[in-house]
């Protein structure tokens, strides 16, 4: 099962989403458009070398991930929720969930685990 | 505290930060002849971290050299070269010898340089560096392990008015604050009317009252610097009105000062704006010249190795 699924989930991510398989999928926050597939993998926002017509610094033929995710995120009718967590800050990758199911970690909340000084730093932001 | 930090927080005066050449083996002869020449007129100068993902002298070694001829440094930190782990070792590492302002950056990518076969690294992106840097100054690692005494730290962060999505960058800035920012240094924008909006975004929210915001102008000699980042430097475009004002103008040079002047004055006079981040690639008398038209006057510094050497231990 472990093995399996992360395969079902590449199969069916893949096509659709071009699933990169990170293992902690943020997809939902970020107008459904992975940020994976984004040169210098941004988890969030755009950098500032997106060219006039919109399109990738890195990859001048490519529409900027983040200008996708940035106006699906704005018209398509999702959740409000997910609309509001676009703006959220998101951790840095934890490079060692590369290739797992982002579902078993999901519902193990493996997903949400950050670094202590990275969690400390949040709630002193918040004071 | 550092000066910048205390001038920005304590102070309603403008602030003005400018960059600093880079350097490539000319040793401190150069940092000491641009140490003279910067010193007296600005508040901040970064230490560029290689600069359009070409190597140079590192943004550490730059710093504490700067600190040594009386400038007040702001080391500037990408992400495209080194993972969080060399990060904050260069972070904790200058603060060692006293370094205290920070700014993050994402960083151009390795297509800019003159080295693009190199493996691009991004391990943390632009918002998760300033956080990082949040918690060193918490006295934490980002593993949680401490630092202690935790140190001084005043940390910046950038952002580009001037790309798509436009809107969306005003979000941008409240997230960077979200994750520590203090003050932001903008890139160069040659369209007025689209830093107009961000300002007005930034006003609408209440958050260029919180932090320090910078725009960039640019001392360039003539129109071809203007092309070479209108067609050059992505997430940088200048309208073609700007290109002809310079290129048709019968003295260039001239031109092309009164126009950088022309930008600086209206970018000041925008509400919200605490003063300007200066990128020289003249090397002229054009520097002391806009600032004196500006309204600014030069501060005696001192610029002697020997008398500020010891700040790089006792800060």
């Amino acid at each position: 099962m472990p093995k399996l699924l992360p395969l079902i989930e590449h199969v069916v991510k893949g096509p659709v989403w071009d699933c990169q398989m990170c293992g902690q999928c943020v997809l939902h926050s970020t107008g459904m458009t992975c940020p994976m597939n984004c040169p210098k993998t941004l988890r969030n926002g755009p950098c500032g070398g997106v060219r006039e017509n919109g399109h990738c610094e890195v990859k001048p033929e490519m529409k900027c991930v983040w200008l996708k995710g940035y106006e699906r995120s704005e018209s398509w009718p999702l959740p409000k929720v997910w609309k509001e967590e676009f703006n959220h800050l998101r951790p840095p990758v934890d490079n060692r969930l590369k290739g797992d199911s982002s579902w078993i970690n999901f519902f193990t909340k493996r997903d949400r685990w950050v670094p202590k000084g990275w969690a400390k730093a949040a709630e002193e932001e918040q004071h | 505290m550092s000066r910048l930090e205390k001038q920005i927080t304590e102070t309603n005066e403008q602030v003005f930060t400018a960059e600093f050449p880079v350097i490539d083996g000319e040793g401190m002869a150069k940092v000491e002849k641009y140490a003279k020449r910067l010193a007296p007129w600005f508040d901040g100068v970064n230490a560029t971290d290689n600069t359009a993902a070409h190597a140079h002298a590192s943004n550490v070694a730059s710093s504490i050299a700067m600190k040594m001829y009386g400038l007040e440094p702001i080391m500037q930190v990408v992400c495209r070269d080194k993972n969080r782990l060399a990060q904050q070792a260069d972070v904790v590492g200058a603060t060692l010898h006293g370094v205290e302002n920070f700014v993050a950056l994402t960083g151009d990518d390795v297509t800019a340089g003159d080295e693009t076969e190199t493996r691009r690294v991004f391990d943390l992106d632009g918002p998760q560096l300033v956080r990082l840097m949040a918690s060193i100054k918490n006295g934490q690692y980002l593993s949680g392990r401490k630092i202690e005494p935790a140190p001084h730290m005043f940390i910046g962060a950038v952002e580009n008015p001037g790309a798509p999505p436009f809107e969306y960058r005003v979000q941008r800035v409240a997230k960077k604050m979200a994750a520590g920012a203090k003050f932001f240094q903008l890139q160069i924008c040659y369209h007025k009317d689209r830093l107009e909006k961000f300002m007005q975004g930034l006003e609408a929210l209440g958050l260029s009252k919180r932090v320090a915001i910078l725009p960039t102008i640019v001392l360039i000699s003539g129109p071809r610097a203007l092309n070479f980042m209108h067609s050059n430097v992505p997430g940088i475009d200048v309208p073609d009105a700007v290109i002809k004002e310079v290129e048709n103008a019968s003295d260039k040079k001239e031109a092309a000062y009164l126009q950088t002047l022309d930008f600086a004055r209206h970018a000041l006079a925008l509400p919200g704006v605490r003063g300007l981040h200066v990128t020289d690639f003249r090397h002229d008398e054009t520097l002391e010249r806009l600032m004196t038209d500006l309204g600014r006057k030069a501060r005696p510094v001192n610029t002697t190795k020997e008398e500020n050497a010891h700040s790089l231990t006792v800060s």
